[in-house]
């Protein structure tokens, strides 16, 4: 049952970032940027906490999770360490998958080589 | 006296272009314009380090096989009129370091290799060239990497969207012998429509090709039947039928002899190029293969190419302005 | 040429009737069903980090890893791209869509060096995504501390 609540989920969040491509001509990178920043608000309303608990997966793997794993750090560090946790919570929160990125990203630039396309 | 007819047409004595040489790449070999196609090659670097030094090497290599198919040396060759999609032309710029001959780099988009045509022409019939080299050429791969997105970042083309041809198309115009010659040229002016979507160039460019070609006619007085063939630059579907709307709108009207050098270079539903090709090397590669060819054999005896432009600058288009668009009309008559 | 407002918006409504829309019913539904696949291969390998006893905050770096490593493999045969092309948003909005987002600059653009070709353009994409994850955090943070701490 929580795989296909996964399913639904992702698919869900992924049929609305398609409509906005197709609708609005927005390309890949602002909807990248938006669904963060939806992510993120709707973290801090503790609405998309209510989505995880649903959807599991489904709502972590999408971008719109990244911004929420941002909000959740951010009150995390508020509630330990006061006032700079403001600062430090978000960058800390998303410390570990923008670090992997980067490591695969350079890895993968050493190891490949531009392709065509056919 | 003024070799000039109406507002923006010159006329001209003198002119043949005495030989052409194209080069593609893998799609455009594979394209119904393929076996007309001088040189293609499989490897989109063309044996070099990065597609940048591809589309140098097409521009290069094009242009010198124009000139050896001229019979004539680099020595013998005034001036070369030359440009393609690179930053800075780069691919002409860097081209030319090893040619011996004097260069000026232009640059109208994809519009260019018409823009080459026209000066080229200018210069023989002033009587400041014998012999003139126009080049034109544009790379796929590098002119996604400088004008849109990495081609491995998994973003969908929309329908609307053409394909850059890879390659470059080269042709020596010339006072002396045979070949077909151009009779007129009608410059164009930049056309802004408002069209912002650079993944829909066909409408921004449909209204500037509409421009040049009512011009022609008008300062020509011919009737659209004159020619055998009209063939715009890299309009695509999407452009074509727009154009259609705007020439009906100004009284001109094409049987079957309209047609798109962009829609000519790929076919549509094998290749997955959506509208059809573009880029500076799509009428300049379409036309040295093919319409030259059928020119010299007499199967076309009148043509008007329309190579189209859109010019945009990825700077003014990041803060808000439309793609102004160009298009010139170049006039062919064959030999016999 | 000087053309007039009203001549441009006569224009702009041909082009969009005569331009055809992105066939967006068969995107959607392709959409739906590889976000859901990539989701859910994403809940397997949660439930199987659960069972072999990593805390959750752990499991979700482990998960992500594993992703953003198939995603930059992918990339680098070339195959992304022609998954993205079917899938539109379905392989765009997850966490594979923002690896492919900046392994396929840094592969592109090492031609042009590694400081500024690969190492600035690995961010084009993600650059802006971090940098407005980032600022709405410490926004939501601040009010989170001020109003409600």
């Amino acid at each position: 049952m929580d795989y296909v609540k996964a399913f639904v989920t992702g698919g869900a969040i992924c049929v609305i970032g398609q409509i906005l491509i197709d609708k609005t001509k927005l390309t890949s990178a602002r909807i990248l940027v938006l669904f963060v920043v939806v992510g993120c608000i709707l973290g801090a309303l503790g609405i998309y906490e209510k989505v995880y608990n649903f959807g599991g997966a489904g709502a972590s793997v999408p971008l719109s999770g990244f911004g929420y794993l941002l909000s959740k750090g951010v009150y995390e560090e508020t509630e330990k360490n006061g006032i700079l946790g403001i600062f430090t919570g978000g960058l800390k929160a998303c410390s570990g998958g923008v670090s992997v990125a980067v490591l695969f990203s350079m890895l993968a630039a050493l190891i490949f080589e531009p392709k065509d396309k056919k | 006296m003024l070799k000039k007819k109406g507002r923006s047409t010159a006329v001209f004595d003198n002119v043949n272009v005495i030989s052409s040489a194209s080069f593609g790449g893998k799609k455009e070999s594979e394209g119904p314009l393929g076996k007309y196609i001088d040189f293609t090659t499989e490897d989109a670097m063309y044996g070099e380090k990065s597609w940048e030094k591809a589309e140098i090497k097409f521009f290069r290599e094009a242009s010198k096989l124009a000139i050896t198919k001229a019979d004539i040396s680099q020595s013998d060759v005034d001036y070369a009129f030359a440009g393609d999609l690179l930053n800075q032309c780069g691919a002409s710029a860097y081209g030319m370091r090893d040619l011996d001959i004097p260069f000026f780099g232009i640059y109208g988009a994809c519009s260019t290799f018409g823009e080459s045509l026209s000066l080229g022409a200018m210069a023989i019939d002033g009587k400041f060239a014998e012999n003139v080299l126009c080049t034109a050429g544009s790379h796929f791969c590098a002119a996604e990497k400088q004008f849109r997105f990495p081609l491995e970042l998994g973003t969908q083309r929309p329908p609307s969207a053409t394909w850059t041809v890879t390659g470059a198309g080269s042709c020596i115009l010339s006072s002396n012998g045979n070949g077909p010659r151009i009779t007129e040229v009608t410059t164009g002016k930049v056309v802004d429509m408002g069209v912002k979507d650079a993944a829909n160039m066909g409408a921004a460019m449909a209204p500037a090709a509409a421009e040049a070609i009512y011009s022609h006619f008008l300062d020509t007085g011919r009737k659209t039947n004159y020619y055998d063939c009209v063939a715009t630059g890299d309009l695509g579907e999407v452009g074509r039928e727009l154009l259609k709307h705007l020439l009906a709108e100004k009284g001109l009207y094409f049987e079957n002899n309209l047609t798109d050098c962009g829609i000519e270079m790929f076919d549509k539903e094998s290749q997955d190029t959506h509208c059809g090709g573009s880029g500076c090397a799509c009428s300049a590669v379409a036309f040295c293969a093919y319409f030259y060819k059928m020119l010299c054999e007499g199967k076309i005896k009148k043509m008007l190419l329309i190579p189209t432009g859109a010019l945009m600058n990825t700077t003014a288009s990041q803060q808000g302005e439309s793609i102004p668009s160009i298009a010139h009309a170049i006039a062919f008559e064959a030999r016999c | 040429m000087k053309t007039t407002e009203q001549e441009k918006e006569e224009y702009l409504k041909k082009v969009d009737k005569i331009t055809p829309n992105s066939p967006i019913i068969k995107n959607c539904i392709w959409a739906f069903c590889s976000g859901g696949l990539i989701c859910t291969a994403g809940e397997g390998l949660f439930k199987i980090f659960e069972s072999l006893g990593f805390s959750e905050d752990n499991r979700a770096l482990l998960v992500n890893i594993i992703l953003i490593g198939t995603s930059a493999i992918l990339t680098g045969l070339g195959l992304y791209s022609k998954l993205g092309k079917r899938c539109g948003a379905g392989t765009i909005i997850p966490i594979t869509g923002f690896a492919n987002s900046m392994v396929s600059p840094s592969i592109e653009f090492k031609k042009e060096g590694f400081v500024l070709g690969l190492g600035a353009k690995m961010f084009s994409v993600a650059g802006p995504v971090i940098v407005y994850g980032l600022l709405t955090s410490i926004i939501v943070g601040a009010i989170h501390y001020f109003l409600m701490g």
